[in-house]
């Protein structure tokens, strides 16, 4: 197996609609985990799943899905399992005949296709609707069978657009822990969602799009820390927030500086948040100040989405 | 929702190889989700209705006779139902039928945007081309060739069962009923490609569905060589009797049987592999569509 063939890999693919961009010059290497597509209205995340699967051709560049063209829909779709965000059904089928006449097409014998999809609506939890008719199905009960259906034929890759959408919450974080055990089986799983704390929570790996480029890509924490015009805020929590903060403008390991609303504590800005984490123990013991807890409060998907690409647009 | 890994659940036995053995088995599986929603589907209901057309009309014949002296004359029922073939079943009972049901093949699911669940499987778009358009014949054929035959016996319903059955044995009426059905069978083919082509090149495919209606229509009026660019010319010529066109009509010979049949399927062939090109580099872009 070359290094290429347990990758998705876009290399400097763009997508043009017309004179329209969709996406442009990405160069992306996606490993098995969990990698989160977030980006405002627009900003190419469909699009990236699309061309991946071969919805839609690029413009320019290659595309290769563990070592696949999109060209090649007979290979590409045994490996890969895409629940799309269009909210349509084959007219007049139940949720198990969606399920398992697409298993039929894959050449799977009827009784495994029938096995296959009982054992995917299952997975969803559907199991006790899915002799009724799709179409007739709840929002949350649609995004379940479509997610059944991407899943049913044992897909190595998993595109899911938006698919907490119109979950509830417990169906959620149902959803989030079957992602989760999808990745430890080593799929990987490109998911698109508008719900930065959750993506936050599940992803291993985040691709930050704006306007059809990718502004940055990564492990949230390692984007954070590259972010150096962005100072880090910390919350120390101790009983001399005031004492604590001379001392650490002393050492020069703060820009800025607060104390807490409730008094028992300090809201600080450090542009070298390394050094500043291995010093302030010592900073603390020779001061005689207790330390109660130090957390970063904008290192989180959310700053570094508002840092990049800003709160206006909202992601989605 | 369960995160118990599928492996341990079931046993599958993994997917064929890529072959042709493989295509055949998606060719079938193809062919029967599309064949039962081209009979039974909600969008079959117009064609079904415009199949009865022609039954209804026989039906009338039979029970409202136009003369008691022409009841008796077989010549006269045969003439009455080449027009009532020519006119109604061919150029507009097929004709309209074809262009709902193969348009529909992949303009209803992009309409219904519905169309990427079977871009998403794990088959080649050419070989979904093939199964759809299969399915579409089959299904056109068990719509028309009943509507065909039923109407031919409701034509020769009023005669004495005696004189009926002279006609049909010593006239050479069950080759003329086979050459009907003949006929039919390649007008589903034939008109069949040319929509599920149609469907799939353009965006809006009413305006040249009626283009062609129109070409097919005037045919009559057309010089001979151009007569020969329709496929209504090679139906025609298949017909086993001849229907007078009207005073103004440009007479062209009939095209033999051998040149007939095998131009109309190649065209068909021609066509499904365009198709199968057009899907091959179709992108889904519902909102443009």
């Amino acid at each position: 197996m070359s290094a290429t063939d347990d990758r998705i890999v876009f290399d400097d693919v763009s997508k043009f609609y017309g004179e329209i961009l969709g996406v442009n010059r990405v160069t992306l290497h996606v490993t098995p985990g969990i990698t989160s597509l977030v980006g405002p209205n627009g900003s190419g995340k469909t699009t990236i799943m699309n061309l991946m699967t071969g919805l839609l051709r690029a413009s320019r560049g290659r595309i290769s899905v563990l070592g696949v063209s999109p060209d090649e829909p007979e290979a590409l779709f045994r490996l890969i399992g895409y629940c799309a965000q269009f909210d349509s059904f084959p007219p007049g089928m139940t949720g198990f005949e969606f399920v398992a006449s697409f298993l039929g097409m894959y050449g799977f014998a009827r009784r495994d296709a029938v096995r296959l999809a009982e054992v995917a609506i299952e997975r969803v939890g559907l199991t006790e609707a899915m002799h009724r008719k799709a179409a007739g199905y709840s929002k949350g009960m649609r995004q379940r069978i479509r997610l059944a259906q991407s899943i049913a034929h044992r897909p190595r890759v998993l595109i899911l657009d938006e698919p907490l959408n119109g979950l509830d919450p417990i169906a959620r974080s149902e959803a989030i822990a079957l992602f989760r055990s999808f990745a430890a089986e080593g799929l990987h799983l490109i998911i698109s969602s508008h719900i930065l704390h959750e993506v936050d929570m599940m992803s291993d790996r985040v691709v930050l799009l704006n306007n059809g480029y990718v502004v940055a890509e990564g492990g949230v924490r390692g984007m954070r820390d590259e972010m150096s015009e962005h100072p880090m805020q910390v919350l120390v929590r101790c009983d001399q927030p005031a004492s604590l903060a001379a001392r650490l403008f002393e050492k020069g390991l703060v820009v800025e500086a607060g104390t807490h609303d409730d008094g028992r504590g300090l809201l600080i800005q450090t542009k070298d948040a390394d050094r500043f984490f291995s010093a302030i123990g010592e900073v603390a013991v020779a001061a005689g100040i207790q330390l109660e807890s130090i957390a970063p409060v904008d290192d989180d998907l959310t700053a570094v989405y508002q840092y990049l690409i800003g709160s206006g647009g909202g992601a989605s | 929702m369960s995160s118990i890994p599928q492996e341990r659940v079931v046993e599958i036995r993994p997917m064929a190889p890529l072959s042709l053995d493989l295509w055949i088995v998606q060719i079938r599986s193809i062919f029967r989700i599309e064949l039962k929603r081209s009979l039974i589907g909600k969008r079959a209901i117009l064609t079904w209705l415009l199949a009865l057309m022609p039954v209804a009309i026989a039906l009338g014949m039979a029970l409202f006779p136009p003369s008691a002296r022409r009841l008796a004359d077989p010549d006269a029922r045969t003439t009455a139902w080449a027009l009532l073939f020519e006119l109604l079943v061919l150029r507009a009972v097929i004709f309209f039928g074809c262009a709902w049901s193969f348009l529909n093949l992949f303009r209803g699911e992009i309409v219904d945007r519905s169309l990427h669940y079977s871009l998403l499987a794990a088959v080649r778009r050419e070989v979904l081309v093939v199964g759809k358009y299969l399915a579409g014949v089959v299904a056109a054929t068990l719509i028309y060739v009943p509507t065909v035959l039923l109407s031919i016996a409701l034509t020769y319903l009023p005669m004495k069962a005696g004189d009926a059955w002279t006609a049909l044995t010593t006239g050479g009426g069950f080759k003329a009923a086979l050459l009907y059905l003949l006929v039919t069978f390649l007008a589903c083919v034939g008109y069949g490609a040319v929509y599920m082509a149609m469907g799939l090149f353009f965006r809006n495919p009413v305006f040249p569905a009626l283009l062609v209606y129109g070409w097919e229509f005037i045919n009559f009026l057309l010089p001979p060589i151009l007569k020969k660019l329709s496929i209504v010319h090679y139906l025609q010529s298949l017909a086993p009797v001849r229907v007078s066109e009207g005073p103004i009509a440009i007479i062209a010979e009939p095209t033999a049987w051998w040149i007939s049949v095998p131009t109309l399927l190649i065209l068909s062939a021609v066509l499904v592999g365009l198709s199968g090109w057009r899907l091959r580099h179709y992108e889904i872009r519902y909102g443009s569509d």
